[in-house]
């Protein structure tokens, strides 16, 4: 059915209402892993123009508050609002002089609502998140996509992670992880991703949530190696290619 | 009608005839009964303290607040009708959050305080509406540093060193100006004004001492001074009384 909003503003001589029908500025790969002191969330800090490299020390984590961090991938100026969402509410926590603070699953939950209240007006977010935490003494991580599907896991990974860090993750992971054990994992999927993520910059922070509180790493690179069998001819190995 | 000023009391849409307008100053009389409030400005943060008069036995510590954080860098007391207070508050609230969300950034204590001041003054400009019986101390700490202001029921607005307001305001002023307020960091400040609250309060009954801050040492955020540092103000405040007793 025509919009009698739009058609009308196609008469008065301006142009219809037009939302986000695809992002510009992108994050790629948000990976979190839960471990035995709480959570820990892996990200690179490229913000991608289209295929060009255009911000290259984009932070993608960000603490939320003493218990709860988040990461995002996709249109990188609607998860700049939705963390001015989140500040306002921070704000209101503080006003409301209760000492009362939001816990990451309530975070989870309304970034879950905000996420589906746009994609059913037809303007979503452009983003998938990633949300860290440890709630009574527990470690939460859950994730949420630009449509408002949203679930929880022991490990989690947005965008191509899922096909490409995933699945480290099924084999290696364990909930009784050190803190050692869970970065190795981290970095063993960051680099997978960043072999065969062409979004992917050697340029990663890492995020830690327990119940200390929250820090999140200077960048880092990691350690490549190029000379694998596999690179050399790459076309070798897959059928209908070049 | 006798005498001048008669019958020009019961709105505030008119003056007398030597110029005062009564119910703007009626709303001034209800805070000069209230419980003093006094603000100071030191040199990393501001002060706020309030007598508190408790009204019954059964009441639960720490109820009745009357200090309130309107924005991470600002905070308010308030002296007189609490219910009118709270509706200054509320406003001083949406104003700070109005400010982030157009600006992107906390609002600077110079733009609150006129907000404010222009939204009380309002209930001075109609026959229907009455004028807020508060006065409140805003504390704000913004890029040109640490602010005090008093925003009276009138509307208007005057930033400060140091005031009081409340019963015992001629006195706590008399003090405040004692002070060197320019060289005394906010934690001293947190020891004077709780020996000024409990020099001017009535002996007779029981009060309970209400201490904000918004200085370094609460990270520039208002917060209710902590309960260590506001138990060992109250002790030094109660020795120093004890000493002057002893000199009369």
């Amino acid at each position: 059915m025509v919009d009698p909003k739009a058609a009308a503003a196609v008469h008065s001589g301006h142009d219809p209402i037009k939302h986000t029908t695809s992002p510009y500025v992108t994050g790629t790969s948000v990976l979190g892993v839960t471990y035995r002191d709480g959570v820990l969330l892996a990200a690179d800090t490229l913000g991608s123009y289209g295929s060009t490299k255009r911000y290259k020390s984009f932070e993608r984590l960000c603490k939320v508050n003493d218990q709860t961090i988040i990461g995002a991938g996709g249109e990188l100026s609607d998860f700049q609002y939705i963390l001015t969402l989140l500040e306002e509410l921070s704000n209101e926590d503080f006003c409301a002089d209760d000492d009362a603070k939001l816990s990451p699953k309530e975070i989870y939950a309304y970034l879950s609502r905000v996420l589906y209240n746009r994609r059913s007006k037809m303007d979503p977010l452009w983003n998938s998140l990633v949300v860290g935490g440890v709630q009574d003494g527990k470690p939460f991580l859950g994730t949420i996509t630009m449509l408002g599907v949203h679930y929880s896991d022991d490990h989690i990974a947005t965008g191509f992670g899922q096909m490409l860090a995933r699945p480290l993750f099924r084999e290696r992971h364990r909930p009784d992880m050190s803190e050692e054990e869970a970065t190795q994992l981290l970095h063993e999927g960051l680099r997978v991703c960043y072999y065969r993520d062409k979004q992917t910059t050697n340029k990663f922070q890492i995020a830690k949530v327990t119940t200390e509180g929250t820090t999140i790493s200077e960048p880092f690179a990691l350690e490549t190696k190029w000379d694998y069998k596999a690179f050399v001819n790459p076309g070798a190995l897959a059928m209908g290619t070049w | 009608m006798s005498g001048i000023g008669t019958g020009y009391d019961l709105s505030v849409s008119t003056f007398s005839p030597d110029g005062r307008v009564f119910q703007t100053d009626y709303a001034q009389k209800a805070i000069d009964n209230s419980g003093t409030v006094v603000g100071i400005k030191c040199k990393d943060g501001v002060v706020l303290g309030v007598e508190k008069t408790i009204i019954s036995k059964m009441l639960e510590k720490g109820s009745n607040k009357r200090t309130f954080p309107v924005d991470r860098r600002a905070g308010m007391a308030v002296a007189g009708v609490i219910a009118d207070g709270r509706q200054v508050v509320n406003r001083a609230f949406d104003e700070a959050v109005q400010y982030k969300s157009f600006y992107g950034d906390s609002i600077p204590g110079q733009v609150l305080a006129d907000r404010v001041a222009s939204f009380v003054h309002v209930f001075n400009l109609y026959w229907y509406a009455r004028p807020f019986g508060t006065s409140v101390l805003l504390a704000a700490y913004d890029e040109s540093g640490p602010q005090l202001y008093l925003v009276e029921p009138s509307g208007n607005c005057h930033r400060f060193f140091g005031t009081a307001v409340g019963k015992g305001r001629q006195a706590a002023k008399t003090e405040i100006e004692r002070l060197k307020l320019g060289e005394i960091s906010s934690e001293q400040g947190v020891v004077e004004v709780a020996k000024i609250l409990y020099s001017v309060h009535d002996e007779e009954k029981p009060f309970e001492l209400e201490i904000a801050w918004i200085c370094d040492a609460s990270d520039r955020e208002f917060r209710r001074v902590p309960a260590d540092i506001l138990e060992a103000a109250e002790q030094q405040a109660k020795a120093s009384m004890e000493e002057s007793d002893m000199d009369d």
